[in-house]
């Protein structure tokens, strides 16, 4: 008994910092925008009233929720195939995998989308190429626009979509692959009604933190989206520091704080946290 | 749903599988006949998995031929054997519910949906598993899921069904209900079983033939007595049971089998003597051996002393000492193994000549 207190207790003093550097930095400014949104620029309800009113926020709102709902689809398809080689390629394939898996967190976000501005503006790489070859003969519009920022997110989400799904393909048992194929299945066909199915969880927790993180996304979008594709933080970054209109910009980071919460609940409803890593 | 025309004849030539430099199989060669229920038996790593591995097609022989129905089958990649198997540990499929368990081979062979529902029906009713149709595996015990990973197995009907331990998971009443259970289904299906354990007793129980291995090697192959009252080397005689060795001098051929010396008393026994040399090992199991005051001239007997009994419920195990060292154990009624005891000293160990057999001296 002694020592599962004094275990608990170690355990209590190592997270303290954690804790104690969450609250002061984290939940404690949280609460003061909790406060704006509720008293600036006069008391009462009326930010959040605006938001239900405001058709900008309204269709700022909407194109966050469809990027993050395409950069989930196509993250976690993406990094479906790139993990399957990781978990169950061949040594060599495996290294290549891990490459690309890793690499990119080494790489700060800014670059990543400067680099792809690079490869998709009018007059980048791809543009470029595609012309020289006469393909096209009017540049493609890459960048500045929604599918810019779909590619960069999408890039930089797939490593975060990979663990999730390893976990879960890694716990797979290897005998109910050779029972189906025993069986009669066909490799495909495996795959598809057992393999897939049985990664159900990591499909899910991995779709789950892809579509947090894209929800909110600054950087990325702010440079690919040229302004012109503007999503819910940066539309409260705008109203914060462009347009004094602290309230309404409190008010929307409280609401983005409370739909997140909610999707993280339902989450760790359907998925351990330990299948997530 | 018994065809026995359907069930496969296997044949194995000089099958060998190395892993790196492990030797998992040696040059093998083995029929299995069509509709018989064979049992690899061996403790772990003695290549009775790998050969099984070997026959669904998961593991491919480094040198070998394999044949079904006289078809090289070899190179054939395992989803085009259909040979049904239940894993160690079943492997159902997690996510479906024990009818789509059951259906899954059917689905993938494209047969009809009523043609399907039909035979699921019929199976689930074969094992009985009526009311669990729903459930998922997880939501069953260990015997269902067994029943379950059967039915998938059997509901098309393949040539051969192989079985991979079946039963290590399973507790020791259940376990005889589930073998009991299995011989019923090998005797209405009529198909060949394959089945691996290293439970010397289940596979004596249930086989018409068992193969027994180790150490990669195919020692000896036949019926469970056969096996069992004759085996071919030492290692087959221990790991099929309990068994008493004496050492045997002076062998000679006789009339019907061989004579010899057994510590200071001529001993007889059928069967050959050829091949063994003039020193052997004579060996008899226990449940053979006897108790008496005395051997009569002319009987097979030697004098022991009795050490140490453990009761045993039906009978007692009674362990004894012969006059040069030999540690001997006999299973006696309980009655016996009292007066044998309280004798303190010498008894005689008796036993039928037809029940003792030689070993090659020192050899496995």
């Amino acid at each position: 008994m002694r020592a599962y207190l004094s275990d608990r207790m170690g355990a209590a003093l190592l997270m303290a910092p954690l804790l104690l550097f969450l609250v002061l930095a984290y939940a404690w400014p949280f609460l003061g925008v909790v406060k704006w949104s509720f008293t600036l620029p006069t008391p009462g309800l009326g930010q959040y009233n605006a938001l239900l009113t405001d058709d900008l926020v309204q269709s700022v709102f909407i194109r966050t929720l469809r990027i993050a709902a395409i950069v989930t689809v196509v993250s976690v398809a993406a990094a479906y195939a790139i993990t399957v080689v990781w978990v169950r390629g061949t040594p060599a394939q495996r290294l290549v995998a891990e490459f690309c898996i890793l690499v990119p967190f080494w790489i700060s976000v800014l670059t990543r989308a400067f680099g792809w501005v690079a490869l998709l503006s009018n007059r980048g790489l791809i543009n470029t190429w595609l012309q020289a070859i006469g393909f096209i003969s009017e540049p493609l519009a890459l960048v500045r626009n929604e599918f810019g920022v779909i590619v960069g997110m999408t890039h930089f989400l797939i490593p975060f979509a990979v663990f999730p799904l390893a976990s879960a393909m890694r716990s797979l048992d290897d005998r109910v692959l050779l029972a189906a194929r025993g069986l009669g299945s066909s490799r495909m066909r495996t795959f598809w009604s057992v393999f897939v199915p049985m990664t159900r969880s990591g499909i899910i927790g991995s779709a789950m933190i892809v579509f947090v993180f894209s929800l909110g996304f600054f950087v990325t979008p702010a440079i690919l989206g040229g302004g012109r594709s503007v999503m819910i933080a940066e539309l409260i970054y705008l109203r914060i520091f462009q347009s004094p209109d602290w309230g309404l910009g409190a008010a929307i980071s409280v609401v983005l704080v409370l739909f997140v919460g909610a999707l993280m609940a339902i989450l760790f409803r359907y998925v351990r946290p330990k299948q997530l890593i | 749903m018994r065809q026995p025309g359907r069930a496969a004849e296997i044949k194995a030539i000089g099958i060998g599988k190395s892993f790196g430099s492990f030797r998992a199989l040696d040059n093998l060669s083995l029929d299995i006949g069509r509709g018989e229920f064979l049992t690899l038996l061996g403790p772990s790593g003695s290549g009775k998995t790998t050969f099984l591995m070997i026959l669904a097609g998961f593991v491919q022989p480094t040198e070998g031929r394999l044949f079904s129905d006289g078809v090289d089958i070899t190179e054939r990649p395992a989803e085009q054997r259909a040979a049904g198997m239940v894993f160690q540990g079943y492997a159902l499929f997690p996510h479906m519910s024990v009818e789509a368990n059951i259906a899954f081979p059917l689905k993938v062979r494209k047969k009809s949906a009523a043609d399907i529902k039909r035979r699921v029906g019929e199976m689930i009713e074969r094992v009985g598993l009526n009311g669990h149709e729903k459930k998922l595996p997880a939501q069953l015990s260990g015997g269902q899921q067994q029943r379950v990973a059967l039915a998938r197995a059997l509901v098309f009907e393949p040539g051969v069904l192989l079985l991979d331990e079946p039963f290590s998971a399973l507790d020791k009443g259940l376990r005889g209900q589930m073998q009991a259970e299995m011989k019923r289904l090998h005797q209405e299906t009529g198909t060949t079983f394959v089945f691996v354990t290293h439970d010397q007793s289940e596979a004596l129980a249930l086989s018409s033939r068992v193969a027994i291995f180790n150490h990669g090697e195919l020692l000896q192959v036949g019926a469970p007595d056969e096996v069992y009252d004759r085996p071919a080397n030492r290692f087959v005689a221990e790991f099929l049971g309990e068994i008493n060795m004496l050492p045997l001098k002076e062998i000679r051929s006789a009339d019907n089998g061989a004579t010899g010396l057994c510590e200071d008393r001529t001993v007889s026994l059928r069967g050959s003597a050829n091949g063994v040399g003039s020193n052997a090992i004579l060996a008899i199991r226990p449940e053979y051996m006897s108790i008496a005051c005395e051997a009569a001239a002319g009987e097979n007997g030697i004098a022991a002393t009795a050490t140490n009994s453990t009761y045993l419920g039906a009978a007692t195990r009674l362990d004894l000492t012969t006059r040069q060292g030999a540690k001997v154990t006999v299973s006696v009624p309980n009655e016996v193994a009292a007066s044998a005891l309280s004798k303190g000293n010498s008894v005689w160990l008796t036993w039928p000549a037809e029940k003792g057999f030689l070993l090659p001296d020192g050899g496995r």
